[in-house]
């Protein structure tokens, strides 16, 4: 007997990511190139590793406090001060989450009642949309556009905006485009944010990768630290994806609101990533440097490689992935997705898998060896000159 | 950028110029251009293959010596440094803080034919007071490079 009627509705109802499907293609597949990977290709850094590891030795392996180790908040919070000029409050603004992922889930639940909208650009992560949903929410995409560097607008804004929206949604540096918000963009944001009295769940996992610019957070434009929450993590900046740790920042009523869901949900973050996260934070600033430096590299190879294919590829600022167009190719995302693996064996994710308007381009990762960058490009390269015939 | 491209050869001395010129955003001509000045000067001292000897079947004997010597009036430790650096079986030399003075890294085909130099060729000298001669075993790492078998990509191959 099936069980599949016994399932919430909303649940059910809501289709498996677009890269799932794409996944169990590639995995099926032998001798494949990926630049489908979300994730560094570093290890995380051996000192942090071998903190953790002296925890696990000391016996360090209870819960910690639900908010999360007072240490590490501490470290978070000065390392927020060092980097980003913010001021927060280790004791009641900072909540180590599980991921960066967790911090995503908790905020909507705590901040949606039920029928609220929810502003999300796109193309973004492909888990807005559906913990919008499960906490009840309404997503509203906002469509981004490579002609303004995939970039969100205040006209854009603006124009979505209407008496039930709550919050929006700040995926900057982005993925999968890499695009990034300066500065004086945030500004304009901020000014409707601040008329319309919304809400900013800033998701900023991928702060510390951009390239020839620094990264700027919505939460330090005058009106906007007291309606904005952080989400961030350490899984992109230390390479620490499997270690499952995030962080949110921000006003002490919402930060508390969201300790009490996590520690209902979670209890607390895993104990001994805690202690390496302590060592991130403290001493991993040259680890940083070193990976960012790496990236750009390689970011620069990128994008050099698709535009000599007679690809329009817009230069991403932030990230680790590049967001060529294919639709010089005349063929779909997915098409070219399908068509590339089959043909040539390298693996790339159809844009349209992170929103409609990544329609007729492509995320590939470049957290590879330049070895197998280069190998990539050069079938890629062949593919598409026959395409383009 | 002079730094930028020491670091990029160094970390992989087969980058082409062409790649150089793509990862650091400037010209081939003057990517050219800088790597003949850092040549010329000496910054760029050659360009090797690390090579994990333990794999390959030809017996390769280190050795890490550590030398006491008389340091010569006017000349300090250069001089005795280079009458041991000269030796072609001699890889290394660093002059040290502490208990000993040189440290002299030497390759050779045999445990013997290691002890045969130290023993005629490095102790005989006038100026060289003492020596202590420590076989590698095992190079764990090398120049950065950590010597064990290449490990997979174990990250799932495409997710969000």
């Amino acid at each position: 007997m099936s069980m599949a009627h016994k399932i919430a509705k909303k649940v059910s109802d809501m289709p498996p990511s677009g890269i799932r499907r794409f996944f169990d293609i590639v995995n099926e597949m032998e001798d494949v190139i990926s630049l489908g990977v979300g994730e560094p290709d570093f290890d995380t850094p051996w000192h942090i590793r071998e903190e953790a590891i002296y925890s696990l030795e000391q016996g360090k392996t209870i819960y910690t406090a639900n908010a999360g180790l007072l240490a590490l908040r501490q470290e978070i919070c000065n390392y927020m001060q060092r980097r980003f000029n913010l001021t927060y409050d280790p004791t009641n603004q900072a909540l180590v989450t599980v991921g960066g992922s967790e911090g995503i889930d908790i905020s909507l639940r705590v901040l949606l009642d039920g029928g609220e909208e929810v502003l999300i650009p796109e193309p973004s992560f492909v888990a807005y949309m559906p913990c919008t949903v499960f906490a009840g929410g309404v997503p509203v995409p906002i469509e981004t556009f490579a002609e303004n560097n995939f970039k969100l607008t205040a006209k854009q804004l603006e124009e979505v905006i209407t008496p039930k929206s709550k919050l929006l949604i700040l995926p900057y540096p982005n993925n999968p485009t890499g695009a990034i918000m300066e500065k004086s963009e945030l500004e304009e944001i901020a000014k409707i944010i601040i008329k319309h009295d919304l809400l900013v769940l800033s998701d900023e996992i991928y702060a510390e990768l951009t390239y020839g610019t620094e990264h700027v957070s919505i939460a330090s434009i005058e009106g906007m630290y007291e309606r904005t929450i952080i989400l961030s993590g350490f899984s992109k900046a230390y390479a620490m994806t499997g270690w499952r740790l995030g962080y949110a920042l921000g006003p002490i009523e919402l930060i508390a609101a969201m300790t009490k869901m996590h520690q209902y949900a979670l209890m607390c973050a895993p104990t001994t990533s805690q202690y390496g996260a302590i060592s991130a934070m403290k001493n991993g600033d040259y680890d940083v440097e070193e990976m960012r430096k790496s990236y750009d590299a390689r970011r620069k190879l990128m994008i050099n490689g698709f535009r000599k294919m007679g690809l329009s590829c817009f230069e991403p600022h932030g990230a680790f992935y590049v967001f060529p167009s294919i639709k010089e190719t005349n063929m779909t995302s997915e098409q070219f997705c399908e068509e590339l693996l089959n043909e040539e064996k390298v693996a790339v994710i159809p844009g349209n898998a992170f929103g409609r308007s990544g329609e007729g381009y492509i995320r590939c990762s470049y957290a590879y060896s330049i070895e197998e960058l280069k190998e990539a490009l050069t079938r890629i390269e062949r593919f598409v000159s026959k395409k383009l015939k | 950028m002079k730094n930028r491209i020491l670091e990029l050869l160094e970390e992989n001395s087969r980058y082409t110029i062409q790649d150089i010129s793509i990862m650091t955003d400037i010209s081939e001509e003057e990517v050219k251009e800088i790597i003949h000045e850092l040549e010329e000067s000496q910054i760029i001292c050659g360009y090797k293959t690390l090579i994990n000897w333990d794999k390959v079947e030809q017996e390769l004997v280190t050795a890490l010596i550590e030398v006491k010597v008389t340091p010569q009036r006017g000349e300090g430790f250069d001089k005795v440094a280079k009458r041991i650096y000269m030796f072609k079986e001699v890889k290394a030399v660093y002059l040290m803080s502490g208990g000993f003075d040189l440290t002299v890294i030497v390759e050779g085909n045999s445990m013997k034919e290691v002890a045969m130099f130290v023993g005629q060729r490095l102790a005989t000298l006038d100026t060289v007071l003492s020596t202590g001669t420590h076989f590698v075993l095992k190079k764990y790492k090398d120049h950065g490079v950590i010597f064990e078998e290449a490990r997979k990509d174990e990250r799932i191959v495409v997710c969000p």
